[in-house]
This record gives C-alpha cells, structure tokens and sequence, in this order.
C-alpha cells in the first residue's frame, strides 16, 4: 500500500515536469514521423516484391514505427535520473523511507504514459495517410500496449545503466550501441521472410521484434492471438527482469557515494 | 545522558581505493549542535552519509538516537533530517511541491501536511515565492527550502552538511540564527559539518576537528582555543622556506618564549605567551639570520591556530590539498 501511494507520488512528479513542458512529446515525434511518411513513402513499392503478404507499406510500417519509438524515447529515460544524481535529488529521496521501488516505478509509468500518447498520435498519423488497421480499435490498443511495454522495459534498463554508470556521456553511448541494432534486428521494416536467416534467428530473441510482431498481427485482419500473447508474455517477463535489476542498481549507486 | 550520535572507529575506502575514513569517533549529545570541522576532502561528508544510512561504513559501528545505522538504516531515516553538500531541491517543482512531496515520502497527507507546509514556508520566509519554480530560486532561497525540507517531519536529529558553503555573509548569519534556534528553542539534536572556522567557533556548542579522515581533537571552542595558550605570531617573509633551508627554526629557537614555529611557504608562524612582547626579539633574530621579513602581525588564538596545531597545517593549505571523492559526488 506504502509502494503504490509513494509510486502515485514519484509519478505525479515526473508527469508534472511533462507537463510543463508539453512540446516535448511533439518534439520527440518529429523523428518517428520522418519515418512513418519519408521511409514509408520512399519504399512505397516495395509490398510489390513477392512474398512481401502486405496491402500497403505505410499498414505495413506504422505498427513498427510506434514501437521503433516507445523505444527511441524511453531509452534516453535515465538521463532524467541521472539529472537527479548530479542535483542531489536521489541521494535525499534516498535518506528518507521512501522505497527504491517507488523510485524507478514512477519514472517508468510516467515513460508508459508519454509512450501511450506518441504511440496514438502516431496510429493517428498513419491512418491520414491511408493506412488501415483490419484489427480494428481493439487491435490499435493491443499494439499501443505492447510499445508501452517495450518502453517500460527499456526505461527500466536505461534507469538500472543510469544508476552504474552515473555519466551522461556514458549513458548516451550506451542507448546508442542498443537502440539501432535492435531497431533493424527486427521486423520493424521488412517482412520477416524477405529478411537475411541470420537476422530472421536474431530477430526471434529481440524483444523489440516481440512487440512489432505481436502489434502487427493484432491490428492484422487475421490476428493471431496465441503469438500475441507469448510475445506479451515475453515481454512482461523482460520487464519484471528488467526493474528487478533497477532497483538493484541503486546499490550500486549507494556504494560509490 | 544516552547520546543522539554516536560514531565508533568509522572506516570506509572507496571503491577506487580513496581512504575517506580511517578510525573516526566522536560523540554528540542530545539538544546540542555539534560541529565537524575540517577542511575540504577531511571526511566530514563521509562521516554524514554514513550516519544518514545513504553509505555503509567498511568498519566500526554508528547509532542514531540509540538505532544502528547499519542494521536498522529504515528506523533511522524516519528519525533524522538531513541538508546535504549542494542542494537536494527539485528545480523543476515549485517550493510548495518540493515541501509537499518530501512530507509524502514520510506518510505525512492532507490538512495536517498543508499546514506544516504552510508553516516552513512562512518560517524560512518562503512564502511569497511558495508557487515558483525553485529553479529560478536564489542560493540563500533554494538552502532555505532545503532545510524547511529536511524538518518537515519534526525530526529528532538533524544533519547539515556545509549549510552555508557559496552562501552571501549576511545571507549566512540569517542561517546561523535558525540553527542556534532549532537547538535551543525546538531542543533538536544538530550535527553540523563546515569548513568555515568562524561557523563552527559562532555555532557549535562542542566540536571535532577532523583531519584526513579521524578525529585530532575535541572540545568546546573555548576548550580548543584555550589549550593553545598564548598569541599567534605571523610573519611574512620575503623568501620561500625552499630557499631558506630551515635556517628559520634555527634562528628562532634562540628566542626565548617562542614555540610551535612552523613555516608554510612564504609564512611563518609561531606561539608565545606574549606576542608583542615576543615580537622584537622575533624580528631581531631573523634580522641576524639574514632573513628578509614582509610584514609581521600577532593575534589571539583563533580555531585556525587549533587546526595548525594538531595538524601541522594551515586551514587554507588543507583545503587546497587535492579533494577526495566524496566532493565529486
């Protein structure tokens, strides 16, 4: 009872610097909207090649640009926490009783919330230009859930590096030797069977592949509900991982203090 | 009198192998502001972090109104308030949220948590800008609110570690008031860490010098200043000591009632029980020695003299000494 209140606390924190500053979701999106219209645009045609199974790019694409950027931006999420380290922010949340948990948790459900928006926005966007979901809304919120799930597991990985390494600089290699690997280490631009073997296996581990795949196909006109839920299944597992080993950091934090 | 803080032979070494703490003790009874003086890099910092559970010592032991730090840290949290190096404000939150928030990490909500929020705000002369962002706060603002922070919970036992470090003097004197009355008035138990001899002498009921991670000596600043007997004697000289050899202490050991010389660069300093009497003699024997003296002046003892005393060391040539990590983090 003591962790959800205080996590209440934490994310009511977080969610009001968001809002003071409410262009920052729309400059985030800048990026993936390049993406979704100029790449999408671009290999228009590319649905041509045999085997390719989609109706248009853009349908093909969007699911993929929406989980592309739930992890483009809840990556960079230990930044904020390492902000804190530098102001002495954590070091006074962390001679008080407040839980550990509490503190890695409203950092990650405030990255869910920022996720949920840009992901909407982006379905948005794709839909004005002509995309189309079959799965209908039920399908669109499925795919919305599982990006929030890739950014509450990759916000919980930054805050747990955030946490060992405590240098910016460092962090920001880090994030960047990850994201783009697993971005084109998956389905998010190409169907899998028009895809190199090497990388087809590889994609199979890359929990960003779980979520493109699982999106896809429930916003797809036939949904495959049993893949859906092992790649959520996956998933949820990575992030129970993935915090577990956030609050575990601060220790390491704790020793270097 | 059971005491408010205890540490015990306190060690801890960094990881990259830094000893930050090598057998430091002290006591501090409650009601009183205890202060730990040192230069930057001594250990002062350590010390509170240990003490406020957010380290753990290598060795000895520590309590807090009578909890283990190391085996009960949860107790202590709940027990203590704690102003650290720098401030801990959220400058992205107004005044009033940072008060709030830091009230309901220690479970403190609704009428009874605004009121005390009300109350700080007003007593650190907050009030007016409450519902600014702090980040446009002034320095003597943003410490203010990290003290009314650190006492939103009543704490027993408070901790300030350099509480007017980069603070203006008048902006600091307004500070030492509300320290003195928060262990006078409100009979809370202060641990007060400053590298500024005037703060630790103005505040601290009792002290410890701390030198390279242990205690060299403790007492009441009178106490302290009383153990030196006799006038300070400084002599500027126009040469560097390299240059001189040690010819200085040769010549001055011939003067009589003179004691304790000691030479940091171009500055001697020395002891006796009379300094203006002492003086002529002093000038008459470097004189003879072919040393070229600058300027002269002589004072009472003053903590300065205490810390050169047990530690061979001015308080200014410790503080230019390399830091230790503890200011990086």
């Amino acid at each position: 009872m003591t962790l959800i209140r205080q996590t209440g606390y934490m994310t009511v924190r977080h969610l009001r610097e968001l809002l003071r500053q409410p262009w920052f979701v729309a400059v985030t999106l800048v990026q993936p909207v390049i993406w979704l219209l100029l790449f999408g645009a671009l290999f228009k045609r590319i649905v041509e090649i045999p085997g390719f199974h989609a109706h248009s790019y853009i349908g093909f694409l969007a699911p993929g640009v929406v989980v592309m950027t739930a992890l483009f931006n809840s990556a960079w999420s230990g930044m904020a926490l390492i902000d804190d380290l530098n102001r002495g922010v954590t070091a006074r949340f962390l001679v008080t009783p407040v839980r550990r948990e509490a503190l890695i948790a409203g950092r990650i459900i405030k990255e869910s919330v920022v996720v949920v928006i840009q992901s909407l926005i982006i379905v948005a966007l794709a839909l004005i230009d002509g995309a189309t979901f079959p799965g209908g809304v039920g399908g669109v919120l499925v795919l919305v859930a599982m990006s929030a799930l890739v950014g509450a597991t990759f916000a919980s990985l930054s805050n747990g590096f955030a946490l060992i390494m405590r240098q910016q600089d460092a962090l920001v290699g880090a994030v960047q030797f990850i994201v783009l690997p697993l971005t084109f280490l998956s389905t998010t631009f190409l169907a899998a069977n028009l895809m190199p073997g090497w990388i087809r296996h590889v994609a199979d581990f890359n929990p960003v592949n779980w979520a493109v795949v699982a999106g896809r196909s429930a916003t797809s006109a036939s949904a495959d509900w049993g893949l859906v839920a092992s790649r959520a299944g996956f998933l949820a597992v990575l992030l129970a991982a993935c915090l577990a080993f956030a609050t575990q950091a601060f220790k390491a934090y704790q020793r270097s203090v | 009198m059971e005491t408010a803080i205890e540490a015990d032979g306190l060690v801890k070494v960094y990881p990259n192998g830094v000893k930050a703490l090598d057998g430091l003790s002290f006591s501090v009874m409650p009601g009183t502001i205890f202060g730990l003086l040192g230069p930057n890099g001594a250990g002062k910092s350590t010390t509170v972090k240990i003490l406020t559970t957010l380290a753990k010592q290598d060795e000895g032991g520590a309590t807090v109104a009578g909890i283990d730090v190391a085996k009960d840290p949860d107790r202590v949290r709940r027990t203590i308030g704690v102003v650290a190096q720098g401030s801990g404000v959220d400058v992205q939150a107004t005044g009033r949220e940072n008060l709030r928030l830091q009230g309901h990490v220690y479970g403190m909500r609704g009428r009874a948590l605004e009121e005390r929020v009300e109350e700080l705000l007003e007593r650190f002369g907050l009030a007016d800008a409450a519902d600014r962002i702090t980040r446009g706060y002034s320095g003597g603002m943003q410490r203010r609110l990290d003290i009314a922070m650190a006492l939103i919970h009543d704490p027993q036992v408070l901790f300030l570690d350099e509480p007017t470090t980069g603070l203006d003097p008048e902006v600091r004197a307004d500070m030492w008031s509300e320290i003195s009355r928060l262990a006078g008035e409100e009979g809370k138990t202060v641990l007060l860490t400053t590298h500024y001899l005037e703060e630790a002498d103005q505040l601290a009921a009792q002290l410890a010098i701390v030198d390279r991670g242990s205690v060299v000596a403790h007492g009441t600043p009178e106490e302290l200043k009383a153990e030196l007997r006799g006038d300070a004697i400084e002599v500027d000289l126009a040469l560097g000591v390299g240059e001189l050899n040690g010819s200085v202490q040769a010549a001055l050991q011939r003067v009589d009632g003179i004691r304790e010389v000691v030479v940091d660069g171009r500055v001697l300093r020395a002891r006796a029980d009379d300094g203006g009497r002492a003086l002529p003699s002093v000038l008459h024997a470097l004189e003879t020695s072919g040393i070229e003296v600058a300027s002269v002046r002589v004072a009472r003892p003053s903590l300065d003299d205490v810390y050169l005393r047990y530690t061979g060391r001015t308080f200014g040539a410790a503080e230019a000494e390399a830091s230790t990590p503890e200011e990086q983090s």
